[in-house]
């Protein structure tokens, strides 16, 4: 297990050096999107229209947060579960994105997808909302304001504490460190 | 008869959803701080760090414990000389989580419609199972449940042949197969009776109880504690990274059944095992 801070966009040399259990702290730049703003999203791909965001190298936190309270920069803003962006994520892999934040295992053509373009799948701590939104320094809505809680927001990050959950090489913290204390 | 305001009723929702939402009841945060004291795992004992530090935060910060402030369920007890005044009932309660939910910065989760979407921007309504009983109280629980351990609830029909190994079997394989996204350490309530809906209900019902206390019959209480057990050996841990402690409490709510039928439910609650107790 090796721990190490990165600037995002991430390069491929910085994706292809994570290991599942690696511990990672992140700064700079990340994206929201959860159910409704993927839809949105891979239909303007369908369609072959611009996206609001970029994806090259870009990450892309599921979050839906809580509403900011007054002098604060964001309110609480832990990771939702992120199966339900597996029918979505190889696309938005395809097109250049480079990282995922979420929680709970991916699916295998999302797996297939992170190894062919190179993209990595971390975990932030499910429920750890309060404490996850402290290293959050600001945030704006960048689209899809009609969708409150799921709109794309542009998140300004100082030391965001992840976990590489699966890495592009087939490495999975969930399949190997369960296997450990399984009796 | 006793007279209680439609409004004192929203007030005191509205309070409480806020409350369950910023602070852990005393009992479920020691179940956490004695699975943080137990887990093996360096990874799980970083998480369950994590947990409580969140838990602290949202504390004093009066912060939510967790960005998903829930469907609000109220598990309703009206005592039938009690006599509500200057509203209906319910909605002074969805009055209630109007306001709480509005006031305290807590997030909008609900479509008004399941297919088409489209958020009631208020959090309403809320999912109200009300009991009339003798006497001349009024007890609510309000209970804001997040979306990501209930998705990871089931039912099954079973076949009675199937018996205690077949409950044994549903919730170990269903606490296995959740893995990581109910966000364990989590809260197990099980249902076994009754009829279908009424078998979801008692495993919604059993996570009410606090954690630590026993099942007042010894049968379910020995089956409760082999439960907890055996999650606790699938190796889940907490966050799903591996390690002991996958569950801290098992909870059974039990009905009689039909002769052909047995239904066992088992509803997940997060370790944010939110809810609040008041009686009017």
């Amino acid at each position: 297990m090796a721990e190490y801070s990165m600037e995002t966009p991430l390069s491929k040399e910085d994706v292809e050096k994570l290991k599942a259990g690696d511990r990672v702290s992140l700064s700079g730049t990340i994206y929201t999107a959860r159910d409704s703003a993927h839809e949105r999203l891979v239909k303007l791909i369908e369609d072959g229209k611009d996206l609001p965001i970029p994806l090259e190298g870009q990450i892309i936190y599921y979050v839906g947060p809580a509403p900011t309270p007054p002098g604060r920069a964001i309110g609480s803003a832990g990771p939702t579960t992120s199966y339900r962006m597996d029918p979505y994520a190889p696309l938005l892999i395809e097109h250049g994105l480079a990282g995922m934040i979420g929680k709970g295992e991916r699916s295998e053509p999302v797996v297939e997808a992170m190894k062919k373009h190179s993209a990595v799948y971390f975990a932030a701590t499910g429920g750890a909302a309060a404490l996850i939104a402290g290293s959050i320094t600001s945030s704006e809505v960048v689209a899809y304001e009609d969708l409150g809680a799921e709109a794309i927001r542009k998140l300004e990050v100082k030391d965001f504490p992840v976990i590489v959950a699966q890495d592009c090489n087939g490495g999975n913290v969930y399949v190997e460190g369960q296997k450990k204390y399984a009796e | 008869m006793k007279e209680i305001e439609a409004g004192r009723i929203a007030e005191v929702v509205g309070k409480l959803c806020q409350e369950a939402n910023f602070e852990l009841e005393d009992d479920v945060q020691e179940g956490l701080e004695k699975m943080f004291e137990e887990e093996e795992s360096p990874a799980g004992k970083e998480v369950m760090r994590q947990i409580l530090e969140n838990s602290r935060i949202a504390r004093t910060e009066k912060l939510p414990l967790c960005q998903d402030t829930g469907y609000l369920v109220v598990f309703a007890e009206l005592g039938q000389d009690v006599h509500i005044t200057g509203g209906g009932f319910e909605d002074a309660i969805n009055e209630g989580v109007r306001n709480g939910y509005a006031d305290g910065y807590l997030r909008k989760s609900i479509l008004a419609d399941p297919v088409r979407g489209g958020n009631t921007k208020d959090n309403t309504p809320a999912v109200i199972h009300l009991r009339l009983v003798p006497g001349d109280k009024l007890k609510l629980y309000i209970v804001p449940k997040g979306g990501g351990s209930e998705n990871m609830s089931r039912i099954a029909m079973m076949k009675p042949a199937d018996g205690v190994e077949g409950i044994k079997d549903f919730v170990v394989n269903g606490v296995r197969e959740a893995s990581g996204n109910p966000c364990p350490p989590i809260m197990v309530g099980v249902g076994i009776g009754g009829t279908f809906e009424m078998c979801a209900q008692l495993a919604k019902k059993a996570l009410l109880r606090p954690v630590g206390s026993t099942h007042e019959d010894p049968f379910y209480d020995k089956l409760e504690k082999e439960l907890l057990e055996l999650v606790n050996r699938t190796g889940v841990g907490p966050a799903g990274l591996g390690g002991r402690c996958t569950a801290f409490a098992v909870h059974i709510e039990t009905a009689p059944r039909h002769i052909a039928s047995f239904p066992v439910a088992m509803n997940i609650n997060c370790h944010s095992a939110r809810h609040k107790y008041v009686e009017l």
